[in-house]
């Protein structure tokens, strides 16, 4: 079983200074992501679960306790490349066309096969034919799309996804929804992912993280253990309302519905 | 497309904006005039015709009347083979090649000092103040030193001109890309991070794509000063040929109609060399994927 966590957290905790004060981002972080799994963290504005992704991703660094991505360091992991990462907007470079953005980590990774790679991960999010465009040319939902393209094109066992559709409206919201539900059951890959919608995070995830802010830590983690083939009208059913009012509790407990 | 409208949107305002700079030349042109033509309209019986049939005509006029300056132009640039030293045309390509090189050398140099700025955090502090400084110095005081300078270790001609149109170029250059060089929001820096990218592959797959906006708005500074370097480089030597020697020719003898003429030459250099950098700039904007 140790040998299947991706990731393992041990007593994490990050302290930014500032000429505040210290701000505890996160204080006692206890967390193991097992292989395959889809794991969701979600709290209000100021919990840290976007912080605890950049951990992970090591684009920030832990003041106290330990990390390991992948059996190594967050560092090691990081450059070993064993992520790929989705941030809250696309990040597309505006000069390059979609292939070329997809392209861009094989470029730099000097991948040899990167030609049939970028066409494969394009036909995973359902952009063929769209190689030649440039970002403008696209929607907002389009255009994450490319960027999941894009993490996936590194061929990482894990993805880590910041809110990756919290800037897009609800009905292409539902779609990607959908859409990354059928990616990860089709590619079996481990996914860590930040939200602040309960129904986004209920449907996707095989386990949920609720979050509390100040200091940012964990309250509740919850299995959902939903049926592998759900569609969005699984948001109905007893169970789903069932998980998603627990999430709620555990949001009340960590006084995230005061001001 | 929209490019037609704006031009045929335009064609009106130019016009005006043209006729009331060629009238008010015209109207100072028989007002300066008069002044050193007074004895020659006296001759003819004064009057408001002689008045202005004098005062545009004079051959050592105060300010030459607009046709004059047209005339001259024209003599000096289709009726002189271009390799002769009456040649307009001959002068302008001495003063055009050392303003290029001069140009290129300072741009060089500008994206050389910002690309080091930007990644040594040291370099921001102790090279900034040198910077603004050297901008600080008349081009006109230290353009002769330059010259004697160079000259006492047998650099003649073309490099010096240059190598003063690089100091006056290489200034906006750097500013404009230190900021362009900066520009690329965290987010697109994170991801490169997280591929493990070198600092070399950030610089060219990211910050240098992103500074070409910045990069082009500084090249037309640059290219235009580069032409006044040139012509300031060839004031204080007495230079032989150049459009700066033209204009210190002219004040020389009292040909101020030469004067303006090469001024006139010297304008229109400097505008398609800014036009020039333009349509570069459009090449470059539609490889990048800018928007129609």
């Amino acid at each position: 079983m140790a040998a299947q966590a991706v990731i393992d957290a041990r007593d994490l905790s990050l302290t930014f200074t500032t000429a505040d004060g210290p701000v505890y981002a996160l204080e006692g972080i206890n967390l193991t992501v097992n292989d395959g799994d889809f794991v969701s963290f979600i709290g209000p504005s100021g919990c840290g679960k976007t912080t605890l992704l950049r951990v992970i991703a090591d684009l920030e660094q832990a003041t106290a306790g330990t990390i390991s991505v992948n059996g190594m360091s967050a560092s090691q992991a990081r450059m070993a490349r064993a992520y790929g990462y989705v941030f809250q907007a696309p990040a597309l470079y505006p000069w390059r066309t979609v292939e070329k953005n997809v392209g861009l980590p094989l470029e730099i990774m000097g991948t040899a096969d990167a030609a049939s790679r970028v066409k494969r991960n394009l036909e995973l999010v359902n952009l063929a034919g769209f190689e030649k465009k440039f970002p403008w040319q696209l929607s907002g939902g389009m255009q994450q799309r490319v960027s999941i393209a894009r993490a996936l094109a590194v061929e990482p066992k894990l993805l880590l996804m910041d809110e990756p559709f919290g800037a897009l409206d609800e009905i292409v919201r539902d779609k990607l929804n959908q859409q990354l539900l059928e990616l990860w059951a089709a590619t079996k890959k481990t996914v860590v992912f930040v939200t602040h919608s309960i129904p986004e995070a209920v449907f996707l995830s095989s386990r949920i993280v609720v979050m509390s802010p100040r200091p940012g830590r964990i309250i509740d983690v919850i299995e959902t253990n939903l049926p592998a083939d759900r569609t969005l009208d699984i948001r109905e059913t007893p169970e789903f309302l069932k998980i998603a009012h627990r999430v709620r509790e555990g949001l009340k407990a960590g006084h995230s519905y005061e001001d | 497309m929209s490019d037609g409208r704006t031009e045929r949107n335009s064609i009106l305002p130019v016009t005006v904006v043209c006729v009331i700079i060629f009238v008010a030349w015209y109207i100072a042109a028989i007002f300066m005039n008069t002044v050193v033509a007074e004895p020659k309209i006296e001759a003819l019986g004064g009057g408001f015709a002689n008045t202005i049939n004098v005062s545009w005509s004079l051959d050592r006029p105060v300010i030459p009347a607009p046709h004059q300056v047209v005339v001259e132009v024209w003599n000096t640039v289709f009726t002189i083979a271009p390799w002769k030293v009456r040649s307009l045309v001959y002068h302008v390509w001495v003063t055009l090649s050392s303003t290029l090189l001069g140009f290129v050398l300072g741009t060089l140099l500008g994206i050389g000092l910002a690309v080091a700025i930007v990644h040594f955090k040291l370099l921001s502090k102790s090279l900034m103040p040198w910077i603004i400084a050297s901008q600080t110095i008349p081009i006109l005081a230290i353009a002769p030193m330059i010259i004697v300078v160079l000259g006492s270790v047998g650099l003649t001609g073309l490099v010096p001109k240059s190598i003063i149109s690089m100091y006056l170029c290489f200034f906006p250059v750097a500013i404009g890309m230190v900021k362009g060089l900066t520009s690329p929001d965290p987010m697109q820096l994170d991801l490169m991070r997280t591929y493990n990218a070198s600092v070399s592959q950030v610089l060219w797959k990211l910050r240098f794509p992103a500074a070409m906006p910045f990069l082009f708005a500084s090249l037309k500074v640059a290219v235009a000063i580069a032409l006044t370097g040139a012509i300031v480089g060839e004031l204080p030597t007495g230079a032989q040929s150049g459009i700066g020697s033209r204009m210190l020719a002219g004040s020389y003898y009292g040909q101020t109609i030469q004067i303006w003429s090469a001024l006139v030459a010297a304008s229109a250099v400097a505008a398609a060399l800014v036009y020039g950098v333009g349509g570069i700039e459009r090449i470059v904007n539609r490889q990048m994927g800018a928007r129609a």
